[in-house]
């Protein structure tokens, strides 16, 4: 039960985390009909930035500059980047995007070099905030949750309360009819892709700190984004959010989960011998096979239902 | 015919490499309603395209006096020019009220018709206000799209086949409803296939062949030249 109920936080607040990545990678996604490749860049650059304002300013500031600048960086690829190899085509768009994680990742090696860098947790949420039965729960993840929620919440206003949310929405299916009608699709292009850049960027300020800040992150989280979005269903906000919980709640439980099938075998009195040939095989636990699982996953749903849970395009 | 609110002069279009029309000359007066007729695939909803920035095309055009022919589509629409498509492009999943609200520009002050006058133009749209557009009927949708860029206050709205598929009773009522758009000093531009509509209610009309104009006049030189009729319209 104490097992259950931590795991389940941990996974509630990861789960939360990658939807702050997939949202904007899917938002995107609607818009261009491109997958951008670079989207787990920008959490890796909104960690380091995180890092390196946060050396001068303290933590609290850097939480807001750094998705900042991002943002920005995001407006700027946009404008002087993707929309100039925009007329080029979709494969030239994917390839723009390809090499500019190359790019950004060869920077992060030259400025910060290829060790992870002492990105710490604020000391003042560095306590444990809660004791369930006997695991301190720090407090830190919790902070972490509450502003995953209050970002959730404001988008979803946004999006669906105001006129310029309204533009989007409707720009991410008919912008040609949204732009004759008066308003300035490319610039709304722009801050939508600036937006999602700076989502990712917060993402990376609160996961550089809780897990690890390294160049290596863009790589292993921009797969599980990736993931997250082919079964959600590529452009699907809310097929994005289920399944980030799931992929969280999967990823979290199973790396937690030190069993094997040996002993769920022997839960029910069957044991098998060490020399028995299936022994090997079958003492493999569940939390070695973790990293695979969002992966197995993903191609079970590519296979049952190729437009993921809530798509509504064929991929 | 009256001044020209819209001059297009030796325009040009393409998609990729097929070139579409081929040098069309059209103009439209202040207050006029102009109709483009043709046949199918001829190159009219491409002519309306072409004007509103939407494929790509060289000539000249000129909007109340000042060139367009360079401008983004959202600078073309917000120096008055209204486009309505033929497919009817509703936001589906906003509501009907959501789909007129973003029919008015950003920082405009004042505009010919307001909300309200779009629910007594037609009171279904109103018992439908807070629908998903996406639901509505075919018929309703298009009064909607329409609605959506009187909203904008157009000078000149362009209006690509609106009867298309729509019951005798419904395309009377929206023949009635140009007339009533024209009384109020807005010049339409429309594209049609039903002649009947097209010569009861247009000041002048035009004719495309295969991205060309290949006859122009008021309605009754129309009426009474049947080798252009067989030749241009009828199937
Ligand atoms: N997106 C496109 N790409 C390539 N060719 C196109 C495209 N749209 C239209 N065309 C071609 O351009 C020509 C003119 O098309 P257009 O839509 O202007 O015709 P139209 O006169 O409006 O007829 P209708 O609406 O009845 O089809 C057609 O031959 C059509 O096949
Ligand atoms: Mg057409």
């Amino acid at each position: 039960m104490e097992f259950f109920l931590v795991t389940l936080l941990n996974s509630l607040s990861y789960g939360l985390l990658l939807f702050m990545l997939s949202s904007g990678l899917t938002l995107i996604f609607s818009m261009m009909g491109v997958l951008n490749f670079a989207h787990a860049s920008f959490y890796m650059l909104g960690a380091y930035f995180a890092y390196q304002i946060g050396a001068y300013t303290g933590f609290w500031i850097a939480l807001f500059l750094a998705p900042l600048v991002v943002g920005v960086i995001g407006a700027f690829t946009e404008r002087f980047g993707l929309r100039a190899v925009h007329r080029f085509g979709h494969v030239a768009e994917l390839l723009f995007t390809f090499g500019l994680a190359y790019v950004i990742e060869e920077v992060v090696h030259l400025v910060w070099g290829r060790a992870p860098v002492n990105y710490r947790i604020p000391e003042r949420l560095d306590f444990t905030l809660f004791t369930l039965f006997t695991t301190q729960y720090p407090a830190y993840r919790a902070f972490m949750m509450l502003v995953s929620v209050v970002m959730l919440i404001t988008l979803y206003l946004l999006l669906t309360r105001t006129r310029v949310g309204l533009i989007v929405q409707a720009s991410l299916t008919h912008p040609s009819m949204v732009e004759a009608l008066g308003h300035n699709v490319p610039r709304v292009f722009m801050f939508v892709f600036a937006g999602g850049c700076a989502l990712a960027g917060l993402a990376g300020v609160l996961g550089g700190n809780m897990f690890i800040t390294e160049p290596g992150m863009a790589f292993a989280v921009g797969s599980i984004v990736f993931v997250v979005v082919v079964f959600g269903g590529m452009g699907s906000l809310v097929g994005a959010f289920i399944a980030s919980l799931i992929i969280g709640a999967i990823q979290t439980f199973s790396v937690a989960l030190n069993l094997s099938l040996l002993d769920f075998l022997n839960l029910f009195g069957l044991s098998i011998s060490e020399d028995s040939f299936w022994h090997s095989g079958l003492s493999i636990t569940i939390s070695q096979t973790a990293p695979v699982l969002p992966y197995l996953l993903m191609v079970l749903m590519l296979i049952v239902r190729p437009r993921g849970l809530m798509g509504n395009r064929e991929t | 015919m009256t001044d020209p609110i819209l001059v297009v002069s030796g325009l040009h279009a393409y998609y990729d490499k097929s070139h579409i029309l081929n040098g069309v000359d059209l103009s439209v007066g202040s207050g006029e309603i102009v109709s483009l007729l043709g046949r199918n695939g001829v190159g009219r909803s491409t002519m309306i395209k072409a004007i509103m920035g939407q494929v790509i095309r060289s000539g000249s055009i000129q909007f109340k006096g000042e060139a367009i022919e360079s401008l983004p589509t959202y600078q073309i629409s917000r120096r008055g020019l209204g486009y309505v498509p033929e497919n009817r492009e509703i936001f589906p999943d906003l509501t009907v009220r959501q789909n007129l609200l973003l029919g008015i520009k950003s920082g405009r002050a004042s505009s010919r018709w307001s909300e309200r006058d779009m629910y007594n133009l037609f009171p279904r749209l109103e018992e439908r206000v807070n629908a998903p557009a996406g639901v509505l009927s075919g018929g309703e949708q298009q009064m909607l799209t329409l609605c959506r860029t009187l909203m904008g206050d157009p000078d000149l709205i362009m209006i690509d086949e609106p009867t298309e598929g729509l019951a005798p009773k419904i395309v009377e009522q929206m023949a009635g409803l140009f007339e009533e758009i024209s009384s109020r000093g807005i010049s339409i531009l429309l594209v049609e296939q039903k002649l009947t509509i097209a010569l009861k209610i247009s000041n002048r009309v035009y004719v495309m062949g295969h991205g060309n104009i290949v006859f122009h006049g008021t309605p009754e030189e129309l009426d009474a030249n049947a080798t252009v009729r067989q030749e241009w319209l009828e199937v």
